[in-house]
């Protein structure tokens, strides 16, 4: 398929290749985070993580429209108030739905996994009610459209770039403050042995709740992130949910490093195959792949060495 | 929803068409004394079938996705149907009757399509179902409307490769969208090299193919043709290998959430699409999609519709008019909107014309039928039950509308079995 192109238009186009491949990575971490969190230190499969994220999006939508119509001179920078903004909103809503619904499921896989889907639908119709069915178009500022042009063939997408930084930022974030605070701590002390750290005096209710809110948070931040690269409508999450498990699965489910090491292996593998042959194909032999390996790993990836 | 109620809908069902009979010659002896006052044909005569029609109402369906991830796309034909059933009411109705419509939600799933098309034909006797979207859910209702001979409007443009005697397709059968998109774009533009991208399923699948052939007896060249999973979000990949390939047209029938995924992201690859280099030709971006994608990131893209809301002609001008005015200002009219709106006219002219509501009757009228007052211009339902109509090219705006540049100087006739293109 490379018979008459020179050297430097080939190697133009791997550079950008690869570059495609590390901004699907971001959008897998990105994705990805926010549920491991969940899923990993608390054992609930919050099935409505696309919904979050989505309400991140309108979020955004809507203080896009805010902005445009009350301080037109501060648009374009409006993308960092909506970050925070989804950030708060739906890690409110985590702590809510945590407190109204969630904790009383601990400990009921299946249950939590129905509820949590139940939640999702709810999630889906009341967008519809509120925003309409149709999808709506979020506006960005001038400076995130468009490309970066490094030489004539190579250009590199700025949205691409932001999103990449988003997800540094908030991976490292995230590890900070699982691995350098004081409530990383009692976190994965609930985590290891819950009748234990509640002894020692940690309140492994609370914990929950804020644990459960900041994946629903990050989503949040997944979701505004997302409204550079995708679509913003009722439905749009459903179609991040089944990468964002395959990541979290592949991973190993109680790791964060895993979540990581699997995003990139998965995002990697996927973008590469889909320059030598078709969309639908690449995600056919991703999936093949990432089956195989857990059949021979079914813990994942990095599986966090626990007594049982 | 629904909540007329004929006397034949109140009567046990297992003796119904019997009772039925003798109630109607019961009525018609009743009515003979009082119908010399109008012209209204009394019911007897115009259904002899059982239908939901009394002496000044006749009842019908509209069956679409209101909730799901179809919600978005069916919207509009909902409104559409409406549109036209309220009109026609105010201009007197059908044979003197009303349309008083049952709407039915399939809620984008396809046997819920199934089992309410069952429900609107035998339980409110509806004498014909507006409704229907993707192919899916049509490929679903079909059994059930040949089983029971109703009488279905199909709006949305399709892959073709059908032809009911209980369907009237209001939408363009694949070969009327591409053929005449890709002739423009060959002839005005000197394309040579074509990229094929679609979601992957039948309709792009079918329309790559008829426009794979049509490329090759052209004798011209496709480089590419891809397909990603519906509701696909990352298309950077394929974006580079379109640059690799510097094809002279991106032929794209893409759908649904991954339509906007894909335009953002070709405007974020540097891509400006007023270049035209590559050109971007696609058959499934309408007014409607652009309102989710953004008219900034596709300027300058060209569309091969049937319809288009900017189209300059006094019957489209009163079409947009009276469907804002019942819709809000902001609302945006799609192809698959104006055909929508189009089945309840021609379902009139057919009943009209036959002088009956009667299915078979109506079958037999329909093919002939012009509809001069069509907000695209002018159409004919053809012996196939497809409709004639002219196909355009538009190029997009910023401001979400298409700018007209080119329409078929004949009407398209439509071909769902096109010779050579399986």
């Amino acid at each position: 398929m490379f018979d008459g192109y020179t050297t430097s238009e080939l190697l133009s186009i791997f550079a950008m290749q690869g570059f495609a491949g590390l901004s699907l990575f971001s959008v897998f971490v990105l994705m990805a985070l926010g549920l491991a969190i969940i899923f990993g230190q608390m054992g609930v499969i919050n099935m409505a993580h696309g919904e979050f994220m989505i309400l991140g999006a309108y979020t955004t939508y809507l203080t896009s429209n805010l902005f445009q119509s009350y301080l037109p001179s501060l648009f374009s920078g409006y993308f960092f108030v909506a970050m925070l903004l989804a950030f708060v909103v739906c890690a409110a809503l985590g702590a809510l739905i945590e407190w109204a619904m969630i904790r009383h499921l601990y400990r009921r896989p299946l249950d939590t996994l129905l509820a949590t889907w139940g939640l999702s639908l709810i999630m889906q119709q009341a967008y519809r009610s509120i925003f309409g069915a149709r999808e709506v178009g979020v506006e960005l500022p001038e400076w995130m459209m468009g490309a970066i042009q490094v030489t004539d063939l190579v250009e590199l997408p700025i949205n691409g770039l932001f999103v990449m930084i988003i997800a540094l930022a908030i991976a490292l974030g995230v590890y900070l403050l699982m691995y350098r605070s004081g409530w990383g701590r009692k976190v994965r002390a609930v985590v290891q042995n819950r009748p234990m750290a509640e002894a020692v005096g940690i309140n492994s209710a609370g914990v929950d709740r804020a644990t459960f809110a900041l994946g629903c948070g990050i989503a949040g931040i997944a979701g505004a992130a997302f409204t550079m690269i995708g679509s913003t409508g009722p439905s749009s999450g459903q179609a991040y949910i089944v990468d964002t498990f395959l990541v979290v699965v592949f991973g190993g489910a109680q790791s964060l490093i895993g979540t990581i090491v699997s995003a990139f292996s998965i995002s990697q593998a996927q973008s590469t195959m889909e320059f030598f042959m078709s969309g639908s194909m690449a995600k056919v032999l991703t999936l093949l792949v990432v089956v195989g390996i857990l059949m021979l790993r079914p813990e994942g990836l990095m599986a966090l060495k626990v007594r049982r | 929803m629904g909540t007329t109620t004929t006397a034949a809908g109140r009567r046990p069902s297992g003796t119904r068409k019997g009772l039925r009979g003798s109630l109607w010659t019961l009525a018609a002896s009743v009515m003979l004394a009082s119908t010399a006052q109008a012209a209204v044909p009394p019911t007897p005569e115009v259904n002899t079938t059982g239908l939901a029609v009394t002496d000044d109402t006749v009842k019908v369906g509209i069956l679409h996705s209101i909730t799901g991830t179809m919600a978005i796309s069916e919207i509009g034909s909902v409104q559409a149907e409406k549109l036209a059933i309220d009109q026609i009411n105010a201009a007197g109705g059908v044979l003197g009757r009303k349309i008083e419509y049952v709407q039915e939600d399939g809620a984008s799933d396809w046997p819920t399509f199934a089992e309410k098309a069952r429900k609107l034909l035998r339980q409110d006797d509806v004498a014909a179902i507006f409704g229907c979207w993707t192919s899916a859910s049509r490929k679903a209702v079909l059994p059930v409307i040949e089983q029971y001979n109703g009488m279905l409007y199909y709006p949305t443009f399709y892959e073709g490769l059908e032809q009911s005697p209980n369907v009237i397709y209001t939408g363009q059968e694949a070969t009327q969208q591409i053929l005449a998109g890709i002739d423009w774009a060959v002839k005005t533009k000197g394309a040579k090299t074509f990229y094929l991208l679609g979601s992957d399923y039948i309709w792009p699948r079918t329309s790559n193919k008829i426009a794979r052939k049509h490329i090759d007896k052209l004798g011209l060249k496709v480089v590419g043709e891809e397909y990603y999973p519906l509701g696909h979000t990352q298309f950077n990949s394929v974006i580079n290998k379109i640059k690799l390939k510097k094809p002279d047209v991106i032929f794209a029938s893409v759908v649904g959430g991954s339509n906007v995924a894909f335009y953002k992201q070709m405007k974020a690859a540097g891509v400006d699409f007023t270049d035209e280099k590559p050109l971007l030709l696609t058959i499934s971006v309408t007014e409607d999609e652009i309102r989710g994608i953004g008219g900034e990131n596709v300027n300058g893209i060209y569309a091969s519709m049937k319809y288009f809301q900017s189209l300059d002609n006094p019957n489209n001008q009163d079409f947009v008019k009276a469907f804002k005015a019942a819709y809000g200002d902001d609302m945006v009219i799609g192809d698959v909107t104006q055909a929508a709106y189009l089945g309840p006219w021609l379902w009139k002219m057919a009943v009209e014309k036959a002088g009956s509501f009667d299915i078979d009757k109506i079958r037999e009228a329909s093919p002939g039928i012009e509809f001069t007052k069509a907000p695209e211009g002018y159409v004919r339902i053809h012996e196939n039950h497809h409709l004639w109509s002219k196909t355009r090219i538009g190029q997009a705006q910023t401001d979400g509308q298409y700018k007209v540049v080119y329409e078929t100087p004949e009407l398209m006739e439509p071909d769902p079995f096109p010779e050579g293109y399986q």
